[in-house]
């Protein structure tokens, strides 16, 4: 028998198994390579056309290479095109976007760390209750709490500008946030807070020093979801602000769809790319984590 | 000075009592083992001395002091967990610092506490590691070294044990051993092992349903259990508990059990006292034999018993031979290679040790 096992293999037999096996990777490659290409594509016809001249697009090309690049575009798109009667590219609703994005995303998820913290480690009667009314709070469609929330704007003083905006994204995205790190803490054993109050810390101290250190990869998922969400919203950014407080989601639109005389599709590719690059950068720098996160209270080592 | 009183202490949850009047109470430097099944509320008592859960009635008082209302930080007080809960993110030394810092002690006098106990517990080269690099058994001595650098009047310590393989379980219980007759802290330690408790303790507290049933130093608990429920729990194999009817002649009596084919076994010398001897005469009572307490006999001696050997079980020193005896399964351990399975055996019963319990309340009869 192990004789028989030993034996090389005459190359007839080998041979054809390697290449069913070839053949098999093929199928599962070409399907892969034709889909990548596919959601690939839209992205490439942005960047090419952002990088063309006018008259280059409508001299007919629109998905091969430019012939003559230009950053044009990208200057115009930042700084120079109209957005309804001002001409100031979309620098000022970029920065509106990054003053209400960056305190929402840091309340949004303080907040939802230290109900997660409530909810599994400091357990109150009814705490059940409480965290299955928050994990309804996700499935609320944006349009339900339009008028609503117009409404408590208005009665708090914040309608029409960004910390209103902020005030809206926070609330919405404490459901969340509450979820991940609930989901995040109840793995970690119980124990390890017993130990800490024994050890004469308290409810802030125990949050700080032992809980806090161990939660780098849901802070990560939580920063990266609310970062997303926030800078990508529309429809709260366009009901709840106007003007010159509007984030850059709703001064893109603008861009794109006020225009007199030629439509020109290079600014509008040009502003569509820097509206979407701080999420990009925000996966390509902590995507890594995001995986790692969403899958560690999962599988509890 | 660190005694523990533990006055009629109850703990209910909503209409569920788990601990229904508890009163223990231990002196300084004492070694109490809380020992009894999952679910039989002993952690409870744990936690509620530590602070860590409320105390529904009754007074818990360490060194004379009640601490119901005080919280654990303020009771002086330090606990080993059963999964050591070491701070994850700390070096081994920042574990042993956290409650000194939070305390405000010095960083000379930190450092000075840290040393002591990492050189008592032999950890002193893992003191900059992280516990996800350290062995089940460091962890532990960790965890230990948390506690100790406290300078408790009471440590508590919750199964530590129950995560160790079992040779280094042995190798920690030794370990334990030697740290409470250095540091002589009053300790309170709770265990579903009968075995940990028979070694480490100086008084043993055999828990079930949230009641005491017995409260005694280790040998009392293994040589007069207080009832049925306690001489099965404690020792290993566990006591013969052997249904009969005794006769009695002033204040001794012989045991009369039923043997299936064969005439009744009798075990004379039994002693009991006076008031025992008049009330249980002529009763159906239980017999309880520990299976060290027989030995192979030869026909003649009085008090000997034929029984037919069903298993033998070598362990190596002893062998365990298992027969029935007045319907029940019964073990007896004796030496190697002296009965075997399928035959008959004579053996012959140590009387001095044997106990009797009530058939209906199954209470230890004096």
């Amino acid at each position: 028998m192990a004789n028989a096992l030993s034996q090389p293999k005459p190359m007839a037999e080998v041979l054809p198994r390697q290449n069913r096996i070839r053949l098999g990777r093929l199928f599962i490659y070409a399907p892969l390579a034709v889909m990548a290409v596919l959601y690939l594509m839209p992205l490439w016809v942005m960047v090419v056309t952002s990088l063309k001249p006018l008259d280059e697009i409508y001299g007919g090309s629109f998905i091969g290479p430019p012939q003559t690049i230009t950053l044009d575009a990208w200057r115009s798109a930042w700084s120079q095109a109209c957005i309804g009667t001002e001409c100031t590219g979309l620098r000022p609703y970029f920065v509106n976007s990054l003053l209400m994005v960056v305190p929402a995303v840091v309340l949004s998820t303080g907040i939802g760390a230290i109900n997660g913290y409530i909810l599994t480690k400091w357990r109150f009667p009814g705490a059940n209750f409480v965290f299955g009314l928050l994990l309804f709070g996700c499935f609320l469609p944006y349009q339900a709490i339009l008028i609503p929330m117009a409404r408590t704007l208005g009665l708090l003083g914040l309608a029409g500008g960004i910390p209103g905006l902020v005030f809206v994204h926070v609330a919405y995205g404490i459901c969340f946030t509450t979820l991940f790190f609930r989901n995040y803490f109840v793995s970690l054993p119980d124990e390890l807070t017993k130990a800490a109050m024994v050890d004469g810390a308290g409810f802030f101290r125990i949050f700080w020093s032992v809980i806090l250190p161990t939660s780098i990869p849901i802070i990560v998922v939580s920063c990266i979801w609310q970062f997303t969400q926030i800078w990508n919203d529309f429809l709260f950014g366009v009901s709840f602000t106007s003007g010159g407080n509007s984030p850059i989601t709703v001064a893109l639109n603008n861009i794109v769809n006020v225009t007199t005389g030629r439509k020109q599709y290079n600014v509008d590719m040009a502003a569509a790319m820097i509206a979407a690059i701080p999420t990009l950068l925000v996966y390509i720098v902590a995507g890594r984590y995001f995986v790692r996160g969403l899958t560690a209270g999962a599988v509890k080592g | 000075m660190s005694t523990l009183e533990i006055d009629r202490v109850r703990k209910t949850y909503g209409n569920l009592e788990v601990l229904k009047e508890v009163s223990i109470s231990i002196g300084t430097g004492d070694f109490l083992v809380l020992l009894g099944p999952s679910g039989c509320g002993k952690s409870t008592l744990l936690n509620m001395i530590a602070g860590l859960e409320n105390i529904s009635g009754g007074e818990v008082r360490i060194a004379g002091k009640v601490v119901n209302e005080l919280s654990p930080k303020d009771r002086d007080i330090a606990m080993v967990f059963q999964s050591y809960a070491l701070y994850p993110t700390m070096t081994v030394r920042q574990n042993i610092e956290f409650g000194m810092k939070i305390r405000g002690v010095s960083p000379a006098n930190r450092d000075k506490a840290v040393r002591a106990a990492a050189d008592l517990l032999q950890i002193t080269h893992l003191l900059d590691r992280k516990p996800s690099q350290l062995s089940g058994g460091q962890r532990q001595r960790v965890a230990m070294g948390r506690a100790i650098v406290r300078q408790p009047k009471l440590f508590l310590f919750d199964e530590p044990l129950s995560n160790l393989d079992a040779k280094l379980r042995v190798d920690m219980r030794t370990e334990i051993k030697r740290l409470h007759a250095r540091l002589g802290t009053t300790i309170v330690y709770v265990t579903h092992d009968q075995i940990e408790a028979m070694t480490l303790a100086t008084r043993v507290a055999v828990m079930k349903g949230g009641v005491v049933q017995q409260l005694d130093d280790p040998q009392t608990v293994y040589d007069r259990p207080a009832n049925v429920y306690v001489a099965k729990f404690v020792g290993s194999p566990s006591m013969n508990i052997i249904p009969c009817r005794v006769e009695v002649e002033g204040t001794t009596a012989t045991a009369i059990i039923d043997v299936a084919n064969r005439p009744a076994a009798r075990i004379p010398g039994i002693g009991l006292s006076s008031q025992a001897a008049s009330t249980y005469a002529n009763r159906k009572v239980l017999i309880g034999i520990r299976p060290e307490l027989f030995s192979v006999g030869n026909g003649q001696a009085q008090g000997a018993i034929s029984v037919d050997v069903d298993v033998v079980e070598p362990t190596g020193p002893d062998t365990l031979a298992v027969f029935h005896l007045g319907g029940v399964e019964v073990t007896a351990r004796l030496p190697p290679k002296q009965v075997n399975a399928g035959t008959a055996a004579t053996l012959a019963v140590d009387t001095s040790k044997i106990v009797l319990f009530d058939s209906d309340s199954e209470e230890l009869i004096n």
